[in-house]
């Protein structure tokens, strides 16, 4: 059917390609609607972009695909699209003009984005991240030509220092102080270093950036570039991230062509160049001095400091590195000036912080709000509160080097200070909730053997005091702790603090000693009676089958790996004690709950 | 495995390439990976005696970083997450019923036939649809252990060829 161009319809469909997207089929469903729309001729720009922040609720990012349909001034949300669907969506929205009911996004999309301040976002996630094109329209690369056209070097670090930002991977350091320490170190050739390397587990907002704004970071290098005078740059980037990878490595390409890295850029003497280094698995090497051992091609291995890679660092030159979150706000300083930025946040932290929401939360995804945002509002307004019928028990906040905070202190606000009051961090944005079935010893356990397997093994109070812990911890939720184990873990966990060479070291025991503070009943109740109040430590249970509501079905006895249940049909089953292996496995079929577990 | 002439003309192709790129370990092992699937020991005495670097340097670094392996890896790779978002959601139920169905011993191997690997990772950036299984790469969202079982199941089947039961 051949349309006039009066009728040609004008719209955009923007289809979720991150991670979640992709998982739940994205790319099939762009593929359904390029068929739709040849087959029924009309002419629609299909717009592929990354949605990771529009990821509302569980269910958003998790079986389903995020569609946005823009025609002229409105948008239309759907979620759960499949293949099958895009073909209704075509006929009855874009042709017919009524958009498809029952597939419209819900409340709980819209209570998501309510307390949400989006700056970094609101670009990732509208813009194609594969067109340098799109990230110019929406202003990108101004900030650079500005600084370049007005101001000096120092003028930058000036409004950077005026801005207030502070490094976004942690640590929390004043970005301006950083620059200015760099453009004052002794030495005619520097480097910026964009620190990639996002290994905390359970945090996902370096790469949802990448992915989705990849020019957004190359254009806050460039700027940092001129502020310290580099003229290389580095981009040190998990190898476990291939999309985030594969377009950044586009994004130079693009940038190359069209002018915007290359030798005098925009008409000034400014030169800069990018190249991107592949981290190899190793978690240490987020600190900065591994960092630059492992970009030199060397094992990731810490060294003392001073002198800081300001002063020396990568080749032994004046080396500032910065985190993706904290180099893609730069452009945006630049071009709403210092002051917007410090009029969000608090007194002493600014701007927005963007968090990688996830674990026992109805709408998990990638938020952003701004500093001062009390816990209690990300959790139950943003969050929409735990899963099913559960409660809250803690929200863990930094990964293996924060800790977890409990409810009575759920109207702490998000700021540097508050949150390290508590025994936590902000660390670089994990945020995993918690709820009454995660026991505190067994998170604890967990976040050991990951320190205790990535210490890299220079000094001794890491390598071998977070061995010592992890044995400790796992003696505990194993039935065979000891008294007076808890005050070793206190003492233990001090050492390793005070004489660690390190970040990872001198962090490593802060999720212990957070769950010391505010769960120490929960250890007591291990070591002492030998019970897991959660439930959750599967050597402290044991199972047992109520024969007086157990109706004989059998699915327990199919479903027992070890071959402990035996019964008679449709009289009550047993278990044999000897023989569980306690995988919990009868208690997650029984459809009748006849299994018993304590 | 590669004849030995046709894997030394790959680890010179490589070793040009490393010259070019500021002389980086890490670079080369990540390549010879990249071309051979892993790194065979004699991959490593080449590179010693043709770049006059003691053997025991990329050892250094090839066993520190976790990317790198030293065995053949097998032909479907499977990575269960155990991250924090997917190791409070369940991961490691998950990452138990999948090495028992592929019946290994443990973490990191490979099955006699050569068709399945089975890894757990750590944290893959994916927690909003955890737990998170990868299948040579491709994320499969909010797994359960029977899902993952039945996942197993059908890369059998594919792998034991078209028409068997």
């Amino acid at each position: 059917m051949a349309q006039s161009d009066e009728t040609k319809k004008k719209v955009v469909v923007r289809v979720c390609i991150g991670t979640g997207g992709l998982a739940a089929g994205g790319k099939e469903v762009i593929e359904a609607f390029k068929k739709a729309i040849s087959d029924f001729c009309v002419d629609i720009e299909l717009d592929f972009t990354c949605h990771y922040q529009k990821v509302g609720c569980r269910g958003f990012c998790a079986r389903d695909v995020l569609v946005d349909v823009v025609d002229g001034d409105t948008s239309v949300t759907y979620q759960g699209i499949k293949p099958d669907i895009a073909k209704r969506i075509v006929q009855e929205h874009l042709i017919n003009g009524q958009p498809v009911k029952e597939w419209l996004i819900d409340d709980s999309y819209y209570s998501f984005h309510s307390k949400q301040m989006k700056v970094l976002l609101k670009d990732c996630g509208t813009i194609d991240p594969e067109d340098i094109q799109a990230y110019s329209k929406v202003g990108g690369y101004t900030g650079i030509r500005k600084i370049l056209s007005t101001m000096t070097p120092e003028d930058v670090i000036a409004e950077i220092k005026a801005s207030g930002i502070r490094g976004r991977g942690g640590a929390g350091f004043p970005t301006g102080v950083k620059w200015e320490a760099c453009r004052k170190a002794q030495g005619d050739v520097k480097y910026i270093v964009c620190n990639a390397d996002e290994g905390d587990p359970g945090a996902f907002m370096d790469r949802s950036i990448i992915e989705g704004n990849p020019h957004s970071v190359i254009e806050g290098m460039m700027i940092a570039a001129y502020a310290i005078g580099a003229g290389l740059g580095y981009v040190y980037i998990r190898a476990e991230y291939p999309a985030a990878v594969e377009r950044l490595k586009l994004a130079i390409a693009q940038a190359h062509e069209t002018g915007h890295l290359g030798k005098g850029l925009f008409g000034s003497d400014f030169s800069f160049d990018l190249r991107i280094k592949l981290g190899a698995g190793a978690f240490v090497c987020g600190e900065e001095t591994a960092l630059i051992a492992s970009i030199e091609g060397e094992r990731g291995m810490p060294r003392a400091k001073p002198p800081f890679p300001v002063h020396r660092g990568l080749w032994g030159r004046p080396t500032v590195i910065n985190n993706v979150e904290t180099l893609s706000n730069i452009p945006y300083i630049i071009r709403n000036g210092a002051s917007w930025y410090s009029s969000i946040g608090t007194d002493k932290s600014k701007g927005t912080k963007v968090f990688a929401l996830t674990g026992k939360i109805r709408n998990t995804g990638l938020i952003e709000v701004p500093m001062g945002i009390r816990l209690g509002e990300i959790i139950y307004d943003i969050g929409g509160g735990i899963i099913g019928d559960k409660k809250f028990k803690a929200v863990q906040l930094g990964g293996p080097s924060g800790g977890c905070i409990p409810d009575h202190l759920l109207d702490t606000p998000v700021t540097y200070e508050d949150i390290v009051r508590t025994g936590a961090i902000v660390g670089s944005g994990g945020m995993v909730v918690l709820d009454e079935t995660d026991c505190m010893v067994n998170i604890a356990k967990f976040f050991l053997e990951f320190t205790q397997a990535e210490s890299c093994g220079k000094c001794v109070p890491c390598r071998i005091g977070t061995k010592r812990l992890l044995e400790i911890l796992d003696r505990i939720t194993r039935g065979l702790g000891k008294e007076g184990d808890i005050e070793l873990l206190e003492a233990l966990c001090s050492d390793i603090k005070v004489a660690s060479l390190c970040g990872l070291g001198q962090t490593a025991p802060n999720p212990v000693l957070s769950t010391l503070k505010y769960f120490r009943h929960e250890y007591e109740a291990h070591i002492k009676d030998k019970k897991c109040p959660a439930k959750a430590c599967k050597d402290l249970l044991i199972y047992s089958i109520l024969e007086d509501i157990c109706k004989g079905c059998g699915v327990c006895k199919r479903a027992c790996p070890a071959g402990a249940i035996s019964g008679d049909k449709k009289k009550p089953h047993k278990i044999n004690a000897d023989l569980c292996i306690r995988c919990g496995a009868c208690f997650d079929v029984c459809k009748f709950n006849s299994v018993n577990r304590e | 495995m590669l004849e030995e002439k046709d894997m030394n003309d790959v680890l010179d192709r490589i070793i040009a390439k490393y010259r070019e790129d500021e002389g980086n370990v890490i670079f080369l092992l990540q390549e010879t990976q990249d071309a051979l699937g892993y790194i065979p020991e004699e991959a490593v005495a080449y590179f010693s005696k043709k770049l006059d670097i003691p053997s025991s340097r990329f050892y250094g670094v090839l066993t520190f970083y976790s990317q790198f392996h030293l065995k053949p890896r097998g032909k479907n790779i499977l990575s269960v997450c155990c991250g924090t978002a997917c190791h409070v959601k369940g991961g490691t139920k998950i990452a138990e019923r999948i090495q028992r169905d592929l019946g290994l011993a443990s973490d990191g191997e490979t099955t006699e036939d050569g068709k399945f690997t089975f890894e757990i990772v750590r944290c893959v950036g994916a927690c909003s649809i955890a737990p998170v299984v990868l299948v040579n790469n491709k994320a499969h969202a909010e797994m359960s252990a029977d899902s993952a079982s039945k996942l197993v199941t059908e890369l059998k089947k594919k792998e034991t060829g078209v028409g068997a039961k």
